[in-house]
This record gives C-alpha cells, structure tokens and sequence, in this order.
C-alpha cells in the first residue's frame, strides 16, 4: 500500500516522469559501461522499473495486470523458446555445442540461414529408437505408481492430523514439514545407508532372524518406490490435511443421522469432500515425479529407466544438446495436459469456494 | 545518496581487485596433496580457489557452455582433443612455465596425440585400465594357475560364470571397456567403426548376465571389503583398494594388473579455458605444479604416475617402484591410447551401453 501511495503522490506532480527517465539512464548507463560483475542485470531492472512507471501513467490496469504476465514471459517463455530452439538445431564440436548459432551482426541473410538450418531430425530420431518411448512409459508407470502408494500412505496421516485435538495439530503439522529442514540430498543419501547389503535394514532383518542373506534392495525399483514416496509425501498430505480439516462434521452427524453407519459415512461424505485435496496432492506429486532424475540416479540400478535419466545421458555422455533438448521439449508436452487438468480442478475448487 | 552509494562502490573496486588475485582451479577428487595448495598460496601469493568434480563429462559441459571462471582444469586426453577442437583452451605461455623442461619426453610424446605439440595442455598424472583382484578368492575358484592378469578372467564367459558367485564389476564407462572388450577379441581397441562395436556388443553380452554392477567408483571398497573378486577400472583405484584392505587388515590381498592382452593409457591433462579471469595465475600454477618436489608430492600422495622425469627422484619407493604404477619398459610398450570418438559414433557407442546395461 505504502508504494501505491508513493506512485501515487509521484503521479500526481508528475515526479514519476523524471524518476523513470533518470532511471532509464542511470540503467542504460551501467550496462553502457559494465563496470562490475552483474551491472547488466542491475541496469536492466531499472529500465524495467522506469518502463513501469511509464506504462502505468499511460494505462493503469494494464500495467498493473502486465507483471505477472512479463514475469511469465521471462522466466518460462523465453527460456522455452530457447530450448524448442536448440531442440531443432544440430550438434557440434564447438562453444556451445550445437548449430546454428544466430548472428545478428549478418542481418538478414544471417536470420534467413538460421532458420533455414532447423529441423525437426531430432524428434525423428526419438521416434525411430524404442528406447525413448520405453523411458517415457517406464516414467509414466513409476510417477503413477509411486503416486498412488503416496497416496495410500498420506490419507490415513491426513486424516489422523484433522482428527487430532485442536493443541495437538500445530505439532502434528511441524512433523509433516520437519524433514524439509534437512537437504534433501543428505536424506535421499540417508536411504542408501538404508537400504545397501551392509545397511540398517539388512542388518536389523538379519539380526531378528527374519532373514539368513542380505537382502539386494539399494539399486532396484523398490529403492526408487521407498525414495519418491518418502521425499513426496508431505506434498500429499498437506493438501488433504486442509480439505479434511475445513470438512464440516455436522454433514457427517446428518449423514449418522439418516441411517449411515460410520464407515458409510466415511465413503459417502468424507471421501467425496475432500476429493479436490486428493487431486492436488496427486498432480503435485505426479507432476515432479514423472521427470525425477536425482532419486532414480541414486537409489536406482542400471535397469531403472526414467527419462529424466535419458536426458542426462543425452546431455553429458552424448554431449546431443538438440536432442537433449527435443526430449525436454516432449516431456513437457507430455505434462501439459495434467497440469491443464490441475488448473481446471483448481478454478472448479475456487469456484466452488465462493 | 551518497552514503549508500560509496560502499557499494567500494565493494565493486574491492571486488574486481580480488578476483586478479584468486586462481580458480577444477580437478578431479582426491587428487591432490591437499598441503601442495597451502604452499602455492604461500610461494606465489594468490589466493586459490580449489573445486573439485568427479567425471569428464561435467567438466565438458562447462567447458562447452563457457564462462566457467575457472583458470586451470584438468581433462583426460580424448576429452581435451575435442575441447581443443571446440576452442575451449588458449595456448599456454611457455615462457611463463620454466619448470616445463622437466616433463618427461616418453609423456610428452604420447599426450602430442591429443594435443599436437602439447601446446595447449600439459600431463599432470596418467595411469592405466586394468583388473583388480582378490587374489585368494580368484585362485580358489579357478585354481592356482588362475590368469591374474589376462582380460579372458572377465571375457572368457567359462571364467565368468565361475566368478559371477563372487562378483565381477566393470566400470560404467564405455570409452574404458569397449576397448578393453576389443583388445581381448583381438581387434584394434581403438576402433570406431559398426565392425568393431558388433564385435564388442558380442564380447560382452556373453558375460553379461555375470557382470554383477556397472560403476565407476564402488568398485573401490567392494573390492576392499571382499565383496566382489574381480573389478575392471583404473590403476590408481585398484591399489587404493589394496591398501584400504591392508589398513583394514581384513585377509583380503587385491592386486593389480595391467591386461596382457594390452591395457588402456590415459592420460589427465591440465589446460588453461580460452576464457579464463586470471591466465597469468592459471601459468604460476602449472609452474608451480611442474617443480620436481611438488609433483612428487602429489604422486606420493595419491599412487598415480606422472608426467614429470625430473619428480622421480623424490618418488617414494611404494610408488617409482610398484610396476603397477610405473610399468616396466615392456609393459609401457603394450598400452594403447585411444582417440576421441565423433558426435555420430559417440551416438552410437553410448546406444550400445545402454542396451548392454539396461536390455533396451
């Protein structure tokens, strides 16, 4: 608020005006002369900053509605244009590693050749192999696995948090979100000490007598299962915490009321209600999953397939950027439709709230 | 303003300034005697910034996406002859590198391979490709007259079996085993062609089924720990495996042999990036680093051999005298080097190991 007023008051003596303009050289002046190390960055915030002013001079709703949208255009479009762009160029032995390259200095004829010089050969290519398609539905199956196992696990905890007493739940929540005060790599590293043939576990089973041999668990599917499951699972059980504990228990009383037995009750209203928590913790759990690469590189073995793996071999063992690339480019195709589905699921929710 | 204004800009001079005095240098882990970095900064009077990586191919990526700000880093040979070609390195002063006349003219000669006239890197260490054994477990299994340093321990498939209840690892790197697959049908190692990968392919999906794990760096302590009896992977690796067995004092004798069959010669490299914030530190450190004493020292630290003739006589004996790091003159004759492979065989060849790991 306090800043709207400042515009505002700098607005009306039409201050704003020379603050944009000096604003504009002092940042044309940075980059101009690059004294230190990030002066191109700071340069441009300031013309950013001067061409707001301006804007919202011209037009106020609009400039306020164009941030988020500038926002999104530079930190996702761009970059995306970038990668479709590399996606169709082809490799090379040389800095950066694929051509063509635009050049700006040629004009015209070097724009005409740019875009003469792409193709669409490395989607081709992905077509042709067996291997990406695999790893693309090997992917699939691990994120929609894994997904539903998360899910079987954080119910029952969400359910137990919303049930809690009122003092308890403050704690129960901090529980949930503790690990996260951890890295996340030392935990995933945590689970190696784990799982290997000399690990806790073995050492435990082989100690009550469960088992004669070391199980084999570190380097197969099961490890990669216990990893995503345990590094996703507070992205599941939140979302569902806040659709139980917003659910109004006197529908339940109702429901008991006209004849459901307690367990009735659960499928026929509890379930139902606190469905659009369950989507959401399935997307946000489904969606990183199915490009996972740090869990299944570390907890895999060499026959787990994931595609976020594919593409790290692609990028550093084949040095392929375009393909690289191209495999990017189709996952994230892949994912636009969930996370459409998980917006259109959002909106209803919002809707449905007011 | 003003006030504000003045430390920033302060910090910005001051900024600048200490960048000209730092040396950053890239090399692998557990490389290096960490006592030889206090002393550059003593003897020269920079400050060095010491990072470290663990596999050629993210030190490539840097390279390739430029800007890394590193001043020295340290490639294996293939990879500098394509990072050379791609124009990641600028050539090297020497006349700022006095201490270059002790580099060893044999070294020289091989790493020219890479680097025509070694102008634009210079050897640091270099070692081989072998196998590591437990020898017990091996004799045992196989009898006395085991062939401890034959390739056909790995890619005879009557062997492998035989081992596979023991544990045979290869490391997870193509441009090491294609090779050494190669060497043992017979074939050039070096070779690049659809001939000489089929061949490959074939070799090693005989044993596959025996080759318990592809890794490039566990083999260490499983070896150590008695947990595998046979591992494919580097000299230096091998006899740290030695040695953590023999500290451990666990009953578990590792040796280690260069193949007879022929062994792989790589050599890592230390070159100076096209775009480096501070190349007159970057030439101080490749001096300091060729000063007999400090090469040894580093040798002495960490079992590798280098390239330096004048460093030997500073050598302790456990190194300049175990023919597993300097190998005898007949020995040296019988390693092979290899060359880069291009983006489209790489293609190939990185297909290949995927079917061979994965089945796909």
């Amino acid at each position: 608020m306090r800043f709207s007023q400042t515009l505002e008051s700098a607005y009306a003596s039409k201050a704003d005006l020379v603050l944009a303009a000096l604003l504009a050289v002092a940042g044309i002046a940075l980059i101009w002369l690059n004294q230190a190390d990030g002066s191109h960055f700071t340069g441009g915030l300031l013309i950013a900053f001067a061409v707001f002013v301006t804007a919202y001079r011209i037009n106020r709703r609009l400039a306020v509605i164009a941030v988020p949208y500038l926002w999104l255009l530079v930190f996702f479009l761009v970059p995306f244009i970038i990668v479709v762009k590399i996606s169709l160029s082809d490799p090379a032995i040389a800095i950066p590693p694929y051509t063509p390259t635009l050049e700006l200095s040629e004009g015209w004829t070097g724009l005409k050749s740019f875009f003469g010089d792409l193709d669409f050969e490395n989607f081709e290519f992905l077509a042709s192999d067996p291997l990406y398609y695999t790893a693309y539905l090997s992917s699939a199956k691990i994120a929609i696995i894994s997904t539903a196992i998360t899910l079987l696990v954080a119910f029952p905890i969400a359910y137990g948090m919303a049930k809690a007493s009122e003092e308890w739940r403050p704690t129960l929540m901090m529980l949930v979100i503790l690990p996260f005060w951890t890295s996340f790599l030392i935990r995933v590293y945590a689970w190696m000490g784990i799982l290997g043939r000399e690990g806790f576990l073995n050492s435990f089973l082989l100690w009550l007598g469960i088992i004669d041999d070391p199980l084999t668990m570190l380097n197969t599917n099961f490890a990669v299962y216990v990893g995503i499951v345990y590094t996703y699972l507070p992205f599941m059980i939140l979302p569902i915490y806040a659709t139980l504990e917003k659910l109004d228990v006197s529908l339940l009383e109702a429901a008991e009321d006209l004849g459901c037995t307690r367990t009735q009750g659960f499928w026929l209203v509890t379930l139902p209600l606190s469905m659009p928590g369950i989507i959401a913790g399935c997307f946000l759990v489904f969606i990183p999953v199915l490009g996972e690469f740090v869990i299944p590189s570390l907890l895999g073995g060499s026959d787990t397939l994931m595609i976020g793996k594919i593409l790290y071999e692609e990028f550093f063992s084949n040095r392929d950027w375009p393909v690289a690339s191209a495999v990017a480019v189709i996952l994230l195709l892949i994912l636009v439709v969930p996370i459409v589905l998980f917006q259109r699921n959002q909106q209803k929710q919002a809707e449905a709230d007011q | 303003m003003k006030k504000t204004l003045l430390p920033i800009a302060a910090l910005m001079a001051f900024g600048s300034v200490a960048a000209a005095e730092e040396v950053h240098v890239y090399n692998w882990s557990d490389y290096i005697d960490e006592e030889l970095l206090d002393k550059f900064e003593a003897d020269t009077g920079y400050e060095l910034v010491y990072d470290v990586f663990d596999s050629n191919e993210v030190l490539e990526t840097k390279m390739l996406s430029g800007g890394s700000g590193y001043d020295v880093v340290v490639p294996t040979g293939t990879f500098l002859q394509r990072q050379i070609a791609a124009g990641a390195f600028q050539p090297l002063d020497y006349s700022k590198l006095p201490n270059a006349e002790n580099l060893w003219d044999l070294i020289k000669d091989r790493t020219a391979e890479y680097d025509p006239g070694n102008e634009y890197a210079i050897n640091y260490m270099w070692g081989t490709t072998g196998i590591g054994v437990n020898v017990a477990k091996v004799q045992e299994i196989l009898g006395e007259d085991a062939p401890l340093d034959s390739l056909s321990l790995i890619f005879d498939p009557a062997n492998a079996e035989k081992l596979s209840e023991c544990g045979i690892q290869l490391l997870d790197a193509p441009v090491e085993v294609i090779p050494a697959a190669l060497a043992y049908a017979g074939m050039d190692p070096d070779g690049h062609d659809e001939e000489s990968l089929a061949k490959a392919e074939e070799v090693i999906m005989a044993v596959r089924p025996y080759i318990q794990k592809f890794n490039s760096s566990e083999y260490i302590n499983a070896l150590a720990n008695g947990e595998i009896c046979v591992a494919l992977g580097w000299s230096g690796d091998i006899l740290q495996a030695r040695d953590r067995a023999w500290e451990a004092d666990n009953g578990v004798e590792i040796a280690y042999n260069a193949p007879a069959e022929g062994a792989m010669m790589w050599f890592d490299m230390m070159a100076i990036p096209a775009d480096a914030p501070n190349p007159e530190g970057a030439h101080a450190f490749l001096n300091f680093i060729m000063d007999a004493e400090n090469m040894a020292a580093a040798s002495n630290y960490v079992y590798y051999a280098n390239g330096n003739l004048a460093s030997q006589e500073y050598l302790i004996e456990d190194v300049i005298g175990d023919t597993a790091i300097y190998p005898d003159e007949a020995t040296l004759e019988s390693l092979y080097t290899t060359t880069p492979w291009d983006a489209r065989s790489q293609r190939t060849l990185t297909r290949l190991w995927t079917k061979i790991k994965s089945g796909i």
